[in-house]
């Protein structure tokens, strides 16, 4: 208790370029653009294949790579490559490690349609991008969130871990902590990180209470009808 | 018309699904496709709107061949119901049946008027219209697909079995339903199925297709019944061909007597063996055995005019008298057909 106090009674702590408002806005900032970046890959590609059905070996071999490539030694490794001028070297792992989940849940949800559905939906007249942006898409958004989700908090997670490259972001209040002996930092540090990955968790839920037709999550209750036919 | 001029479909694999089939399926009539699993009926359908576009052949829409209309245009011209209803999940019914005038460019006011419309056409509440599919039993859901296919009034219908995954009581009144629509709307309907008893009651003529995909007979639905065109078609029209046959025999003819009934509580007369009482309502109360006193033991029924001689048959094997009661809409007794009148009829019926 005495460390939460110590760290967020502090003043000096919500202030200047190492305060909690500035920390928290860096990790915010990588964590948005990777997953902004990694969404901008795998969403339209995710989509492609699920629709053509043409190169699905691209999502089977991708979901591989992630989970064989440690993160950190991405990490490292571009770091290496790049110097920490910039702050691509952060960036583009966890751009790698976020395009795997949103690329094979947008494939899975777009391939798992019913084929019926797809089968009604080009004999109405419906054109191809009309079938995936009028019909599957909708009936996949649940997966695509999924995914996105799934990528989102494991991009807040490893952010963290980018403060040992010497940038920004929360998991500096726990690296510089451990590294002076300041445990009220350490602490303070762990619980913002938590804190943030749940308001991340929250806003997902959010989004998809509001972009899913209620007709696919199925949120209304099913009443009994007062049709006058069956 | 739809005319199908030697069209085969034949696939990469040699598999030959649809072999050098000619047929019409008439203007402002249905057409039923039906055979065992495997004759190609589904492949011929969805070749009219070119989900599947033959190998050889042509098929001609007014005769326009559809080889020559840009698929997503033909479809739209040409309403499609299918098995599962195929309905979007994700948007409400009355946005389901509007799908089609979407996509002509309808305003959505205007779309969305026609749907309702639709929604009452088919036999549904218009409450209904906000609900999403899956807040629909699977009776109504086909509903909603068959307004959905009419939503755009197209002139032609194809329907791929549209009513098989339901239960046989919604069965029954979904086809009577489309029955009724037909004598309304005269569409060109092309319908899909396995079930000879269905394809029977539904078509002005039948197609009977074998594995294969080769025409085994094209005929009016009692002709098949009368003169099936080789073993195999007798065989897939089943037993019972003969009783079924009577269901295209009116009761017009049958004749009736009216001198077999007497007023409910009152005396028999005369010796006829059973006399049927009928309550002052003019509804029957049953028959009166002579000289047997006790309750009136129940009449079979038919609608004299109405019904066919199949239904004629069954009410008289269901009474004990073993005469059919003919009654009017209203229920109303109108005579009796006599064992004897029914065994002219039928005679007449075994002749012509």
């Amino acid at each position: 208790m005495n460390w939460l106090i110590d760290f967020f009674g502090a003043p000096e702590r919500w202030s200047g370029p190492y305060g909690i408002p500035v920390r928290l806005l860096e990790h915010l900032e990588f964590s948005a653009l990777a997953l902004f970046l990694a969404m901008l890959v795998a969403v339209p590609l995710g989509l492609l294949i699920g629709h053509t059905g043409r190169g699905h070996l691209v999502v089977v071999v991708s979901a591989n790579l992630a989970r064989a490539i440690p993160t950190l030694g991405a990490l490292v490794l571009f770091v290496l490559l790049l110097g920490t001028a910039s702050i691509w070297p952060v960036i583009i792992p966890l751009v790698l490690l976020a395009v795997p989940p949103i690329l094979v849940n947008t494939f899975e949800g777009i391939r798992g349609v019913d084929p019926e559905l797809r089968d009604a939906a080009y004999g109405m007249g419906l054109r191809g991008g009309q079938v995936l942006g009028q019909v599957l898409v909708p009936v996949a958004l649940p997966l695509i969130l999924l995914g996105l989700r799934l990528s989102a908090i494991q991009v807040v997670a490893t952010t963290t871990v980018a403060a040992y490259t010497g940038l920004g972001g929360l998991g500096r209040f726990v690296i510089d902590g451990f590294a002076t002996q300041d445990y009220a930092s350490v602490f303070g540090g762990s619980v913002l990180i938590v804190l943030f990955a749940l308001v991340v968790q929250i806003g997902f839920t959010l989004v998809q209470r509001v972009t899913v037709s209620p007709g696919v999550s199925r949120r209304l209750k099913v009443r009994d009808s007062g049709a006058t036919s069956r | 018309m739809i005319t199908f001029d030697a069209v085969t479909k034949r696939y990469p694999d040699g598999t030959v699904a649809v072999d050098a089939l000619s047929l019409e399926a008439r203007t402002g009539e249905i057409t039923v496709l039906v055979g065992p699993s495997g004759c190609g009926k589904t492949t011929s359908l969805r070749m009219i709107n070119r989900m599947i576009d033959p190998s050889e052949g042509r098929i001609l829409l007014d005769g326009t061949p559809v080889q020559s209309v840009d698929p997503p245009v033909l479809r739209r011209g040409i309403g499609y119901v299918i098995q599962q209803a195929g309905l979007f999940p994700h948007r409400k019914v009355v946005d389901n049946i509007a799908t089609v005038p979407y996509l002509l460019g309808w305003d959505r006011k205007r779309a969305r008027g026609r749907a309702m419309e639709l929604l009452e056409r088919v036999g549904l509440d218009p409450g209904l219209a906000e609900r999403y599919p899956f807040q629909l039993s699977g009776g109504q859901q086909q509903r909603v697909g068959v307004a959905r296919a009419l939503a755009a009034d197209p002139p032609v219908l194809l329907m791929d079995e549209p009513f098989s995954a339901v239960d046989p009581v919604v069965r029954t009144s979904l086809q009577d339903e489309l029955i009724r629509l037909q004598a309304e709307l005269n569409k060109t309907i092309v319908f899909v199925t396995h079930d000879i008893d269905e394809a029977i009651k539904l078509g002005d003529q039948v197609a009977v297709l074998r594995v294969g995909g080769t025409l085994a007979q094209l005929a009016d639905p009692k002709t098949l019944l009368a003169e099936p065109a080789d073993d195999f078609v007798r065989e897939f029209l089943g037993r019972d061909r003969g009783i079924r046959r009577l269901q295209f025999i009116s009761t017009d003819r049958l004749r009736l007597r009216t001198d077999l009934t007497v007023a409910e509580g009152g005396e028999g007369h005369g010796d006829e063996p059973w006399l049927l009482a009928v309550g002052s309502d003019g509804r029957p109360v049953g028959w009166l055995a002579r000289g047997r006193p006790g309750e009136p033991e129940p009449a079979g029924t038919y609608r004299h005019g109405r019904d066919s001689m199949r239904a004629a048959l069954d009410a008289a094997l269901l009474s004990p008298s073993g005469h059919a009661v003919a009654v009017d809409e209203h229920g109303k007794v109108v005579g009796v057909a006599t064992r004897q009148a029914l065994d002219e009829a039928l005679t007449e019926a075994a002749d012509g």
